[in-house]
């Protein structure tokens, strides 16, 4: 946490609010939260990018509704509140998904969906979009955004060219290379953001 | 007669086969942060067995006899979610006044499902493939049951590992769970093949 002298200037605030979304709080290494889609959804690139893109945009514009609303929503209510608006927001993606990028909608279909439930947005919306104004929850939302589509594309691409030898379809391995195919099925996908985990963890110097 | 052993074939399937923690990778927030105990991640599973299997007997025929007549299929991610914070609120009530003690037992972790994947994700893929009622319900119990099933086996080696300590520093809490899944994950893909969905 930055010290209540930095917190005065408003460009700190603003640069100290994205660097702890972006690293010192990190969704899914941090917080371990949004960790199914991290896993189901990072066995392609091409699907970790249109995963990531989804849950950006729609924290972006949760981002926006809930701050905007945040003294019109009940205290009693707000969850369903929250999850109506991001409901909402995860139709446009799917929808936008299904008409422009069809092979990507087919392999990660019911996983869009279920950004409804993913703890980042529920997450972000309950710790900081209902007591923040629009700029600073537009900027929250974009680091926790970008530090999980970040950390998405990051898994993929290491589980594409160890579990296929490709990395967006294009070859990257050599012609004798054997796929590991276990890193592209689901234990793959365990061993994998464990050794984030651990790696991050030890770096940040946190326990348990 | 077919019918029957065709529910028999979706249940053990979701049980082993399409696990929906160990292959579908859903419900993994519970999965990590409850996993810590047997009681508790047996009380977790109970809970979550109870809710999905309500939530899928009630999607169903919301979707298949209000949304699909009228065309209205767009708006099923907001009906779904809604019917879901709608029933676990209404059990809980429903516990509160009722059943004190299973209320007091699992009734803490009944808030914590509406946000649980898994609840929608059977409802999703339900409605994705197409399934009928009864397929639909029995797809639930066996999806649910196999999550609870996932969940504490996770415990009892948590518990287990507390025991023999000595995990590196930054792999204690979620890594080693992350880890151990893992393994169950690797040892249940020696169900593949017994039955297909």
């Amino acid at each position: 946490m930055s010290s209540p002298a930095a917190l005065r200037r408003p460009g700190a605030q603003t640069w100290g609010t994205f660097l702890t979304g972006v690293w010192r709080d990190h969704p899914i290494f941090s917080q371990v939260l949004g960790i199914c889609s991290s896993l189901a959804v990072s066995n392609r690139v091409e699907n970790a990018i249109a995963m990531g893109a989804g849950v950006t945009f729609v924290l972006l514009a949760t981002a926006v509704f809930i701050a905007g609303l945040r003294k019109l929503i009940p205290g009693r209510v707000r969850m369903i509140a929250y999850m109506i608006i991001i409901a909402a927001f995860v139709i446009i993606v799917d929808r936008f998904l299904r008409a422009f990028f069809p092979p990507i909608s087919e392999q990660i279909g019911p996983y869009v969906g279920l950004i409804i439930t993913n703890c980042i947005l529920m997450g972000r919306a309950e710790a900081f979009f209902i007591t923040n104004t629009v700029p600073q929850s537009l900027v929250d939302g974009l680091a926790n955004g970008l530090g999980y589509t970040m950390t998405l594309v990051l898994i993929a691409i290491i589980r594409e060219a160890v579990g296929f030898g490709t990395i967006l379809g294009m070859r990257v391995m050599g012609a004798g290379w054997v796929n590991w195919v276990v890193l592209s099925m689901a234990p793959g996908a365990f061993f994998l953001v464990s050794l984030f985990i651990w790696i991050t963890r030890t770096l940040a110097g946190k326990d348990a | 007669m077919s019918t029957f052993v065709g529910l028999v074939t979706v249940f053990i399937a979701t049980l082993l086969t399409h696990n929906i923690a160990l292959t579908y990778l859903l419900g993994m927030c519970p999965f990590i942060s409850l996993s810590k105990r047997i009681e508790t991640a047996s009380g977790m599973g109970i809970a979550v067995i109870f809710v999905v299997v309500l939530t899928a007997a009630l999607n169903w025929p919301i979707y298949n006899l209000i949304l699909v007549p009228t065309h209205s299929e767009l708006i099923y991610y907001i009906t779904f979610i809604i019917t879901i914070a709608a029933s676990v609120q209404l059990l809980e009530m429903i516990m509160e006044r009722f059943l004190p003690a299973l209320q007091a037992s699992f009734g803490i972790f009944l808030p914590l499902i509406t946000v649980n994947c898994i609840v929608l994700a059977v409802s999703l893929f339900m409605i994705i493939r197409e399934y009928g009622f009864l397929k639909s319900v029995v797809f639930a119990l066996g999806s649910s049951v196999g999550w609870t099933m996932a969940i504490v086996v996770m415990a009892a080696i948590n518990e287990k590992l507390r025991l023999i300590g000595d995990i590196p520093r930054g792999m204690r809490g979620p890594g080693i769970v992350m880890t151990s899944a893992g393994i169950i994950a690797l040892a249940f893909l020696g169900f593949a093949g017994i039955v297909s969905l």
